[in-house]
This record gives structure tokens, C-alpha cells and sequence, in this order.
């Protein structure tokens, strides 16, 4: 009987053998690597809205404080969206006639909500409250990136679960003064570690890594 | 080795079969991550308004904030309709310090930092505040001032929904206190204050 496969052939064995080890290695590698791009974690992509609402303009410019619409953060989960009534506190006399603005005026006048298209948000299978975190000592800017320098908003960081457990590990790396919090330009100083040690002391901030901590 | 063809056909259903449950898995993964309720301010179709946050009936009222009878001065900052000239609790350091915040928070855009209504939003075309350093507001009893914040007044939208009642009052103290600010002589001072002050210039 002759030979089926040519000699060549062992040689493509082999190294398929091995080859698909590394191919199937590259291609872990590459899915890595994807996974970490602004496409599949949204950080950085600026997300379109129904009104190009500019924070760098009413946080930065005006330096509205954040609570100023954002007004459920201390005390719920939720930071809680503006009404549009918040708007129009300005709005009824200030661009009155701004195209930009219409979508704004037309909630106000048909008592209909703007739908904002959501920019951060955690798994349904996340328990988050925005309130104990402030408590805590841990600033807007901490989690939403530099918000009074973005123009149309978008999500600073990933919101994984590894990226949740960097600071819940650690606090100490991320804890400002209470009344930092808010300050959107707060830069940590240079011996953060020890005012983050004497921050958790102080404010009684424990390493919550129990799996119930977020997932209820 | 009867016949190998089957078994083969076997195994690579068996590899398929488990490359679809993992592919399913990926879809239980998706499932979980928007589960079936509501977050806030989720949109839904089961209203006619669109909206899953419900409004309470009209005249609704929470329990314990009646507006009526022991109530009133403090939700209403009015005492048997008249605008009250007291306050419902004594005025403390922490509460003052809570009113100056909230009033850097929610007054300060229009009426400025100090009240005398000079806010960034007025240095933007926004019709300017009467300053709360004048006569007339110096002399308003602290229940006008509640009931302002809570309701608004002329170009002024309600504040209500988003300065809770006893922070609405923290305010009111802390407006007292500019306007003392601008009135106070350096002999209403404490002895060691003044002596403080007095030392500093010469």
C-alpha cells in the first residue's frame, strides 16, 4: 500500500500541534486586548444626547457645585437626574431662543422628560449607592474622570468589577477630605497614602471585599 | 473497527453542542445584566406617560408632613398664614455651617457668594436679584425667606423640590448671618475677638 501522507506532513504536524497552542494563546491575547478598548468598555466615548448638554460649561465655567442638579447624591443611591424644571430655573431667562435649547423648552411645555442617554452605569447584579461612598470620603471626580472639562459627557472608567476592588482593596489610595468631595479640580497630594490611612481611621472606612458588599 | 464514521460524527457534535452552551452562557450573562425591573428613571411602556417613577396622587401627603396645625411654621415657614418672624428650632454652629453650604450650593449662582446678588448666572444675562443686604430684606421676617426659597418669587423658580426643610431654614439662618455680617460693629464682638482684631492693626 502507498503512502498516503508525503514526509512534509510530520513536519506540518508538529508544528500544528504546538502552532495551535500559540495561536490559541495570541488569540486569548487578542481578545485581551480588545476587550480593553474604548469600543467594548465605553470610556472615553463621548455618547450623543438629545441636547448637547456641556458640563465643562455649567460645571467648569460657571462652576455650578454638582449637587446643584445632581441633588439626591448625599442622601440616595441614585445622584438623581434633573428635572427639567432644573433647567428652566436658568433657561426661562437665559437662552430663551437657543435652538440647542428646544428639545428643553418642549419637555417643560408638554411635561415630558428629556431622555438622556445614560453614560455610566453598573450591572443590574450591582448593589451602588452613591450616598456612603461621598460619606466616605471618596470624590465625584474619583469614579467620573475630569467631568468639568468634558463637553458632552463620557465615562471615565471601566466600571468593572476588578476596577470596583482596586479602591475597595485599597481606600487608602483614593479617600479625600470630606469637604473635597466635590471639589471637581481636587488633586490628591503627594503623601495620599497617609492621608488616606488617616482618613479611614477617621472616617471609619473598612476594606469591603465580601462578595454581599455589592452583590445582593 | 466496525465503522469509526459515526463516533467521529459523535464527537464533533458533542464539540459543537458545548461551543453553543458557552455561546448561551454569553447570552445568560447579558440576561443578568439587565434584569427585569426597573432602575431609576427607567423608561417603560406600561404607562402611557413612559415613565416607571410614579407621581403620588395629587394632595398626597407624606406621613409626618402636614402642613397644618404644629406643623405649619416648619414646612411652611408661616404661622396661621402669616409669614413667620421665628424660626421652628435654635439656630447651632453645625447649622450654620450646613446653611452656608446649601447656600453656596443652590442661591449663591444668582444672589452671589455674600447676597448681594451678583451670582455668575446674573453675570450672564440672568435679570439680577434684589441684594439680600437691603432694607426691605434685612427687615422681611425669616418665614418670607422660606417660603421664597420654597416656592419662588417673580423670575425666581420654586427651590422646594430639591432644599429639604430643614436645610431651607439652615439657609435662612445663614442669610441672617450675612446680613449681620454687614451690620455688626466690632463691639458687638467677643472680648478676646476684639482684642484679636484690635492686635492685627497695630
Amino acid at each position: 500500500m502507498a503512502q498516503i501522507f508525503h514526509h512534509s506532513t510530520n513536519t506540518i504536524a508538529r508544528v500544528s500541534i504546538y502552532g495551535a497552542v500559540i495561536i490559541v494563546g495570541l488569540l486569548g491575547f487578542a481578545l485581551n486586548v480588545v476587550n480593553q478598548t474604548s469600543y467594548v468598555t465605553e470610556v472615553h466615548n463621548a455618547r450623543p444626547q438629545p441636547v448637547p448638554f456641556s458640563h465643562k460649561h455649567h460645571a467648569g465655567e460657571l462652576g455650578l457645585d454638582c449637587r446643584y442638579c445632581h441633588s439626591s447624591v448625599e442622601v440616595s443611591s441614585s445622584a438623581g437626574m434633573p428635572p427639567t424644571q432644573t433647567c428652566m430655573t436658568c433657561h426661562s431667562q437665559i437662552w430663551t431662543n437657543a435652538e440647542m435649547l428646544e428639545p428643553v423648552r418642549a419637555s417643560y411645555r408638554d411635561s415630558k422628560p428629556i431622555s438622556w442617554t445614560r453614560v455610566n452605569a453598573v450591572p443590574d447584579f450591582v448593589y451602588f449607592n452613591h450616598s456612603i461612598h461621598l460619606a466616605k470620603g471618596v470624590g465625584c471626580t474619583t469614579c467620573h474622570g475630569p467631568v468639568a472639562e468634558m463637553n458632552i459627557t463620557w465615562r471615565a472608567e471601566t466600571l468593572y468589577m476588578r476596577w470596583c476592588l482596586d479602591c475597595h482593596t485599597a481606600p487608602e489610595k483614593y479617600l479625600r477630605p470630606r469637604s473635597e468631595v466635590f471639589n471637581a479640580y481636587y488633586q490628591p497630594p503627594k503623601d495620599q497614602l497617609a492621608l488616606g490611612e488617616k482618613l479611614m481611621k477617621e472616617y471609619k472606612v473598612q476594606k469591603l471585599t465580601a462578595c454581599t458588599t455589592c452583590h445582593r | 473497527m466496525s465503522n469509526p464514521q459515526p463516533r467521529m460524527a459523535f464527537r464533533g457534535a458533542r464539540v459543537l453542542a458545548g461551543l453553543a452552551l458557552l455561546l448561551a452562557c454569553a447570552g445568560c450573562r447579558q440576561d443578568m445584566h439587565v434584569q427585569p425591573r426597573y432602575n431609576p428613571y427607567d423608561p417603560t411602556d406600561f404607562f402611557e406617560d413612559g415613565q416607571s417613577a410614579r407621581l403620588p396622587v395629587e394632595g398626597t401627603v407624606p406621613r409626618g408632613d402636614l402642613k397644618l396645625g404644629p406643623n405649619e411654621l416648619f414646612y411652611t415657614g408661616k404661622v396661621d398664614g402669616q409669614a413667620s418672624e421665628s424660626f421652628p428650632f435654635p439656630v447651632t454652629r453645625e447649622i450654620l455651617d450646613r446653611g452656608r453650604e446649601r447656600f453656596n450650593i443652590y442661591c449663591s449662582p444668582c444672589h452671589g457668594f455674600s447676597g448681594d446678588g451678583d451670582g455668575m448666572i446674573v453675570q450672564r444675562g440672568f435679570r439680577r436679584p434684589p441684594s439680600l443686604h437691603e432694607d426691605r430684606l434685612r427687615n422681611a421676617p425669616a418665614g418670607h425667606f422660606f417660603d421664597v426659597i420654597t416656592n419662588g418669587m417673580g423670575v425666581m423658580y420654586p427651590y422646594g423640590y430639591r432644599v429639604a426643610p430643614p436645610d431651607r431654614w439652615a439657609i435662612v439662618y445663614y442669610i441672617r448671618a450675612l446680613q449681620l455680617s454687614r451690620q455688626a460693629s466690632i463691639n458687638d464682638l467677643p472680648d478676646a475677638e476684639q482684642k484679636k482684631l484690635l492686635g492685627g492693626t497695630r
